[in-house]
């Protein structure tokens, strides 16, 4: 058939059930994205005939004779589109996966949704942003419905982009908020993601999982796909190395149990790898896993952690230990805690004031749009290359190593950009299978997971049950605080034991307490593994402690804010969780009064959605802290180089996922050496790029690879002006680096002379150089309050927020326009897990909702407007006075959104999420 | 997605192109069938060809709507009428779970085969006692109302090789007054409960539940009911379910609730 893309003719043929998605990326397309590939979620959308589609549901052959039009090809004669321009120019995206599909339905609207929030809202619902928190989104797409160059009612900002190079620098530094460095491909869908790029001749994986909880593999026959054509290998248990490891990557891969191999023989949880074909084409890859005949001796399975962890119960892993790092298997108990400070029951005895209860969290699903996926080959250099969308190469490297039985240095991994990870991406869920089969087949090999399998075959948040019992004195000091975790890890231990400390770590260390007692356990269970999700455990905790505490002030009388900053930690104070000191973590600055202060400030104003008519309306706070870095080491190499142009090429070794590393890092060398962005390029994520890093997780995109970064400029910056001085013959103080070069006295020693100046430490590849090698042990905390006004309607379960501030102690801002994205997009996902979001299991294991129309991702309707307001700290430990702000603004929302609830209807919420038939079953119960 | 098993297109121009080979099923605005997995599907049917997207108003001011009418086309038409029930096509459509890029390639007459309970063409065709006309696969044609299509929760009544051609729409209920109301777990979730009702011009009033029930509940009054009467024929109505998108329990309260405020705005 015929049909054209952006103008230009295109003659090929589909195959019988081909989606139109499929067929323009397999014609070079690539800016037509997958997120869901079942119409859900709006990241493949094009126009035909100016008519905007899903082209994951549109049969190709519908193409025939007609105009296609993608994100690439919306503007009039290669430039952007004016929506384009405005996602731009407004931040509109932070991972930029979900961009190209959004700006390509935006451009269809009517102008009169400019004027209509709601209606537009209800035209973009089936364009998901996981990371935005979709205000800026809805800023751009009202920008540009207005039509004016000079902005509109609908915004009231906008960004520098990458400046030309004769700009000043002034405007791009720290401090300033400026547009992403990638801002004008990735609106247009230019910039490569994963699966945007591959070599030749790639083949393609399909994996089978399993369809019961428990059971083991007796048998597979595998001669009916074998003898499919192009089927080029069936990949089982007996390929697998026998090596055991965890699919969670950690700077200390002793961090997790080793119970987890590439295929194994037992399965247990529905969805797991049992066998994986590679095939010519991913059609054909997925046919033959059908073909798949597999004889299972079925075991009996258990889905509840209590009943887990109860003599009896069916066990998991009998046969790990704890030198496996799994503490009791025969108990299914992989982690324990038991601390205390005092005797709890005679503090509550004698407290004033006592609450108790037990809250409950789901499974949440990350829902970043780019699923996981891996694309592996051995390089011309011989080594194993992985190209993958991950949070950590260097640790995806270090396992792989370990898996094949190989060199170090014969793998290399990287990631181009990354769409979206909220920590699913810590993990090793593809790497290991595509290598295994690249070595297997001899050419390279992709496995880009489906949604669906994102659902049944990745991880999910780690549901918690969390029993509280906190004691106050008459003035609402706290008295005692015993708090009881039960954590499902499902049927793996990635992140058990982290996500477990963690949990129970600042959530209980924010608050002074003379008695306080731990009791914590995470379990094995026959469900789908749970992992690394944003906050890594502690918004499970805060939500029962957040929760408790609002009841003592309810009983006491006492304000909500003044109990928080009543009972806070401050200076001076230790951090004890239930026993000794934490001793890495310091006050580096402290915001938390401030915080209150903005935030009670803040919900004093007017309501920016109107409470209906007979609806009862409350409102609720919640405080949150947590330390600016992981424990136990978080290590980062950096480098800096400058070429005899002028040009600085800056490498770092973290990921760029949609939290912004990119972008600060190219303002702290804009800052260093007062020069636009346009002249620094930069490279990262590669394990070639930099000696090493733990990788993109913690929050440490900028508190450590950019303090790396950071002191290579410094050094660097050294090292130019001793150079120019020396040219000079002055001394280096009278010195000072600018965008020319070295001055001093109105004379300037250009970068091809400074270059050929530098002291040979600082030479390398005919560049003048600099590293920075880091491992940052000292952690400062971080804080953050969020508050709603909502109104409750009693008989139909339906919250409505009417007013949503959130205060954030992020010390010296970086971006604003960058970490405001942030908080919203925290904010964002943090109302999902309160309000709608919950991956259901059935009564067999299996994952009951595995797909966007029946797991509820909040839409562009779903998220109120935030008012974000900014502590005027500055700490003492990140760069520029900088502290992380990526995972916490997600803690503090679904206690807050509880505490409203409670406070509006009279009766406290227990279970998240609180969707509106919990609500309704809680007022008729 | 692709559709891995498929081997087969083929589109259909006469009657005698509807008949189905073993493994082939019929495509209507695919919006659906490409949206899952479809093992053992292994060839499709265009409906494309055969023309059946036009509305048509017939002389006794009846509506004749082709099954492969999009629900948008269908709903900007309705806009346009001017008949006393349009605002019900708008709601309707607007009520689909899915955005308007997919409103504009699904079909009223895919909608309603497919017969998912919250199926909003089907709440729409109910309420307003639409009939479908339907080319039996033994070669006969039948009228079926569209409230008795859905056998379950995405089961028809329809066998395989039955086609929808058209739903009629009867004149009176074109003229009558109609309200609408809906939840979801989310606000544009799948709907949970869809309710919808009519008041001819007679004051006999129609009352249907969708979505909250795995088949329509039609209820039938001679005048419109107190909020009394309606939420206690809702409350006893039969089919509550649940699923990942609601509980039963949730579906039959919210349904009673908001059909009694459908009653109120009609009475």
């Amino acid at each position: 058939m015929t049909y054209s893309v952006n103008g230009t003719p295109v003659t090929g043929e589909p195959a019988p059930g081909q989606c139109l998605r499929t067929f323009l990326r397999a014609a070079g397309h690539v800016e037509v994205k997958k997120g869901c590939d079942s119409g859900d979620c709006g990241a493949c959308s094009v126009l035909i005939d100016g008519r905007a589609v899903h082209s994951c549901i549109t049969p190709a052959q519908r193409a025939n004779g007609r105009e296609v039009t993608t994100a690439a090809g919306l503007g009039d004669d290669g430039a952007l589109a004016p929506v384009q321009e405005a996602l731009a120019d407004h931040l509109g995206f932070q991972c930029g996966f979900c961009t190209p599909g959004m700006a390509v339905t935006a451009s269809t609207l009517n102008p009169e949704l400019a004027d209509d929030p709601d209606a537009l809202a209800r035209a973009m619902r089936g364009n998901l942003c996981r990371c935005t928190g979709y205000r800026p989104i809805r800023e751009a797409i009202t920008h540009s419905l207005c039509g004016s160059a000079e902005g509109c009612g609908g915004c009231s900002r906008t960004l520098s982009r990458t400046a030309d190079a004769g700009a000043g620098p002034a405007s791009e530094g720290v401090g300033a908020a400026v547009a992403h460095p990638a801002a004008d491909r990735i609106v247009a869908g230019r910039e490569p993601f994963t699966f945007d790029e591959a070599p030749a001749d790639t083949a393609y994986v399909a994996v089978l999982g399993s369809p019961h909880a428990h059971a083991r593999v007796l048998a597979i026959d595998a001669t009916t796909a074998l003898a499919m054509d192009g089927v080029l290998a069936v990949l089982t248990h007996e390929d697998a190395p026998d090596v055991w490891f965890s699919t969670a990557r950690h700077e200390h891969r002793e961090d997790d149990p080793d119970d987890t191999r590439v295929i194994d023989s037992v399965m247990r949880f529905v969805g797991q790898r049992v066998a994986a074909v590679v095939a010519e084409t991913q059609r054909v890859a997925d046919l033959a896993t059908q073909s798949l005949v597999v004889e299972y001796e079925v075991l009996p399975h258990v889905l509840d952690p209590e009943e887990a962890r109860s003599p009896g119960a069916p066990v998991l892993h009998p046969h790990r230990t704890p030198a496996d790092r799994v503490a009791d298997a025969n108990r299914n108990v992989v982690a324990a805690a038991h601390d205390a400070t005092g005797d709890v029951e005679a503090a509550l005895a004698a407290s004033a004031a006592t609450a108790s209860g037990t809250w409950t969290t789901s499974r949440v699903t990350h829902a970043q749009l780019e699923t996981h996926g891996a694309i592996a080959w051995v390089a011309d250099d011989g080594r194993l290359t992985v190209r993958t969308s991950s949070q950590v190469p260097f640790l995806v490297r270090d396992e792989l190593a370990h898996v094949l039985g190989r060199e170090r240095d014969s793998v290399r991994v990287f990631a181009a950009r990354v769409g979206g990870g909220f920590g699913g991406k810590q993990e090793m869920f593809c790497e290991d299978l595509v290598a295994l089969a690249t070595l297997r087949v001899g050419r390279p090999v992709a496995y880009e997971m489906t949604r669906e399998e994102e659902f049944v075959r990745t991880s999910v948040r780690h549901p918690f049950r969390v029993s509280v019992r906190a004691g106050a004195d008459a003035s609402g000091r706290l008295t005692a605080l015993h708090v009881d975790v039960l954590s499902d890890t499902g049927a793996y231990g990635n992140h058990a034991i982290g996500v477990m400390f963690h949990g129970c770590s600042e959530s209980i260390a924010v608050y002074r307490a003379p008695v306080k007692r731990l009791d914590a356990e995470v379990v094995y269970t026959n469900n789908v593994p749970s992992g690394a999700f944003r906050g890594y455990g502690l918004g499970q905790v805060i939500f029962a402690i957040e929760s408790a505490l609002d009841e003592l002030a309810l009983q006491l009388g006492i304000d909500p804010f003044e109990i928080r900053r009543l009972n806070a930690v401050r200076p001076g104070d230790d951090f004890i969780v239930a026993g000794a000191p934490e001793e890495d973590l310091v006050f580096g600055s402290y915001g938390l009064d401030e915080c209150l202060d903005l935030a009670r400030a803040s919900l004093a104003g007017p309501d920016d959605v109107a409470a209906p008519d007979g609806w009862d309306v409350g409102e609720g706070v919640a405080a949150s802290m947590i330390a600016t870095v992981p424990p136990r080491g978080h290590l980062a190499s950096a480098s800096i180089a400058v070429d005899s142009d002028g040009v600085f090429h800056a490498r770092s070794g973290t990921a760029e996922f949609g939290n912004g590393t990119t972008t600060v890092h190219g303002q702290i060398v804009a800052s260093a050496f007062g020069v636009p962005r346009s002249r620094v390029t930069l490279t990262h994520a590669d394990t070639d790029a930099v000696r090493y890093d733990t990788g993109a997780f913690g929050s440490t995109g900028i508190v450590v690879a950019g303090k790396a970064l950071h002191a290579a400029c410094e050094a660097l910056a050294s090292a130019l002006v001793n150079a120019g001085a020396r040219v000079l013959g002055l001394s280096a103080d009278e010195c000072a680096v600018g965008s020319d070069g070295v001055s001093a006295g109105g004379r300037t020693v250009g970068w091809e002379e400074l270059v050929a100046a530098v002291e040979p430490a600082h030479r390398r590849d005919g560049l003048a150089y600099a590293e920075s090698h880091l491992d940052q042990r000292e952690r400062s905390v971080a804080f953050n309050v969020q508050a709603f006004r909502v109104a409750v309607r009693r008989d139909t379960g339906e919250v409505r927020i009417l007013r949503s501030v959130h205060a954030a102690d992020a010390g010296v801002v970086l971006n604003p326009a960058q970490c405001l994205g942030q908080i919203e997009g925290g904010v964002a996902q943090g109302i999902g897990s309160a309000l709608y979001e919950e991956v259901m299991i059935g009564a067999d294991g299996a994952v009951a909702n595995p797909a966007f129309r029946q797991y509820r991702v909040p839409q562009m309707a779903d998220v109120p407007v935030t008012h974000v307001q900014f502590a005027s700290t500055s700490d003492a430990l990140g760069p520029h006075g900088a502290k992380s702000m990526s995972e916490s603004p997600y803690n503090p929302v679904a206690p807050a959104l509880a505490n409203a609830i409670r406070r509006a209807v009279g009766v406290r919420p227990y279970g998240l999420p609180m969707s509106r038939d919990r609500v309704w079953r809680m007022l008729r119960d | 997605m692709d559709l891995a098993a498929v081997q087969t297109m083929r589109v259909a121009r006469t009657r005698a192109d509807l008949a189905l080979a073993p493994g082939e099923q019929f495509m209507a605005g695919a919006t659906w069938l490409y949206s899952e997995a479809q093992p053992g599907l292994t060839g499709l049917v265009d409906l494309s060809g055969l023309g059946w997207d036009r509305v048509t108003p017939e002389a006794d001011g009846s509506l004749t709507v082709g099954a492969m009418v999009t629900v948008a086309d269908l709903a900007r038409w309705g806009d346009g009428s001017g008949l006393a029930a349009a605002p019900l096509f708008r709601q309707c459509a607007e009520s689909l779970l899915a955005s308007f890029k997919v409103q504009s390639a699904a079909t009223v007459g895919g909608n309603v085969a497919r017969s998912y309970a919250a199926g909003a063409m089907i709440a729409l065709g109910a309420t307003l006692d639409a009939s479908a006309s339907v080319w039996l696969a033994d070669g006969d044609c039948a009228d079926v109302p569209v409230s008795a299509i859905p056998a379950g929760n995405g089961v028809s009544t329809l066998a395989p090789g039955d086609a929808i051609r058209s739903l009629s729409f009867p004149a009176h209920a074109l003229a009558a007054l109609t309200a609408h109301r809906r939840i979801a777990l989310a606000e544009h979730g799948r709907s949970g409960a869809l309710l919808a009702g009519r008041r001819d011009q007679d004051g006999s009033c129609v009352l249907v539940i969708t979505a909250a029930t795995l088949t329509p509940v039609v209820l039938r009054w001679p005048t419109v009911p107190t909020p009394d009467a309606v939420v206690a024929a809702a409350l006893a109505a039969p089919g509550y379910y649940s699923d990942a998108l609601g509980s039963a329990d949730w579906r039959r309260s919210v349904a009673a609730t908001l059909l009694a405020e459908v009653a109120e705005e009609l009475a």
